[in-house]
């Protein structure tokens, strides 16, 4: 008996293919960005004395004394070891965001609505969570 | 020699618990004040921390795949009970490993057609939605009620992985209404027999339903959620053991990743333990597979399941405490 689904469809096979190159290269870039953090390379915003002694509280207490931006402020401290870091982290959470795009097309391509407007729907969702709107006020 | 390896990894895990929970004790004789209370920057030099988190999630890894659970479940009751990071950034790292792993695992999965984007998509976007919920919720909540709410939840899974009976192919008389207008049905290959097997869903609301609750859980407690998919697919929706696993871990990638945005707005995300919680885990999980051949997944789901009652235990106690 066949199916319409007895083959891995094109959208899904896309859909791999970018989550595979956009996760291997998030871990290399955190790898490297880390590598530079540890070794010095270059200099912290948040010193690592600073850093452990406030892990052990509330978030709030590591925002006040580091002086660590919330939201997307991450951005505006890339040329810092410990946020260059970000650059991995952020490539990992997008790229969800950035497979889903494609899936619209596909979807809308086979006249499948419902899917499209599924995909979209995830879009807006995961864009207001990465946005910040909410997420960047304090604890 | 395998299992010399395995044995040695258990016993590394075990001496890692003992000496960070040593300090983190120590940590926490230091009184109420910040500067006392961080005896760990006094006691040990910060490049000891990568080193020692990395070693730790590496073995935790291996054994994560060995009992067929997620890394993040075991992460967060573990870091949070025995080394003294607080609940908020152990929560955002542990929801970046379960994001990493997931991610990592997902393309194979996706090609292999054992993850159903049919499946995935509509499941995908109410626990994705209502993960942002969990998250806010679980940073607005006081950090007492959160550990007691987190001792509580992990004795749950403990309790749900000893009693619950996954069924291999569960038998789905009919589709409903739902299923059939989301298309949530397939067919892939068993590569042990080489049978195509056909799947289809039912009691598609309730399940749907039941993905406001997992996805509010994981992102209150950075938990990752594949320990309530499995089950919530494979029992209720009536996928395949196979399809259900391999969406579920998939699922993860998505759930996860507004979670953790919220906790990367929030700050609760420090590279100097992140990264190496996440790299090592991930390792951990490439040498899991590899073991998974020759060791005896039976005893160590059983070890997990005393480890997670046991974290469980001491994270609800702390919550009161005591």
């Amino acid at each position: 008996m066949t199916s319409k689904y007895d083959k891995t469809p094109k959208e899904q096979i896309l859909y791999a293919n970018m989550l595979f190159y956009g996760c291997w290269s998030g871990l290399a870039i955190m790898t490297v960005t880390y590598v530079i953090y540890a070794f010095g390379i270059l200099d912290p915003h948040v010193s690592m004395d600073v850093v452990t002694r406030t892990w052990t509280q509330p978030v709030q207490e590591y925002l006040t004394v580091g002086q660590v931006p919330v939201g997307w402020g991450w951005a505006t401290l890339l040329h810092k070891g410990d946020f260059l870091n970000f650059l991995g982290i952020a490539l990992l959470a997008g790229m969800t965001l950035v497979c889903y795009i494609p899936l619209i097309v596909a979807y809308l391509r086979k006249k499948d609505t419902l899917f499209a407007m599924i995909a979209i729907a995830e879009i807006l969702v995961l864009a207001f969570a990465a946005s910040g709107i909410v997420g960047g006020g304090a604890h | 020699m395998r299992t010399t390896i395995l044995v040695a990894a258990a016993c590394l895990l075990v001496a890692g618990l003992v000496w960070a929970g040593a300090d983190a004790g120590v940590a926490a004789e230091g009184g109420a004040a910040v500067n006392a209370m961080t005896g760990a920057s006094s006691d040990t030099p910060w490049w000891m921390w990568p080193i020692i988190l990395l070693g730790f999630c590496f073995i935790l890894g291996i054994i994560a795949v060995l009992a067929g659970v997620g890394g993040a479940v075991l992460f967060v009751p573990l870091v949070s009970g025995f080394f003294p990071f607080h609940l908020d950034f152990v929560r955002g790292t542990g929801l970046l490993v379960a994001l990493a792993g997931a991610l990592a695992a997902g393309p194979g999965l996706l090609r292999r057609n054992l993850a159903s984007l049919r499946l995935a998509l509509p499941v995908a976007l109410i626990a994705s939605a209502c993960s942002i919920v969990g998250a806010f919720v679980g940073l607005a909540l006081p950090t007492d009620i959160l550990q007691l709410c987190l001792g509580i939840t992990i004795m749950f899974i403990a309790i749900l992985l000893l009693t619950s009976k996954n069924v291999v192919r569960p038998h789905v008389e009919k589709q409903d209404a739902i299923s059939l207008a989301l298309g949530m049905s397939g067919l892939y290959t068993e590569p042990s027999t080489g049978e195509e097997i056909s799947w289809k869903t039912h009691r598609t609301l309730p399940g749907l339903l039941l993905f406001i609750l997992i996805g509010m859980m994981a992102g209150m407690f950075g938990l990752g959620a594949g320990w309530a998919n499995v089950p919530v697919l494979n029992m209720l929706m009536g996928a395949p053991l196979k399809i259900a696993v391999g969406t579920s871990k998939f699922l993860l990638s998505i759930t996860d990743t507004s979670a953790a945005w919220v906790y990367l707005n929030k700050g609760c995300v420090i590279p100097l333990m992140a990264i190496p919680s996440i790299i090592g885990l991930m390792l951990g999980s490439f040498v899991g597979v590899r073991l998974l051949a020759v060791a005896k997944p039976k005893f160590i789901r059983y070890m997990v399941i005393g480890v997670l009652l046991f974290s469980g235990g001491r994270a609800f106690l702390k919550g009161l405490g005591i």
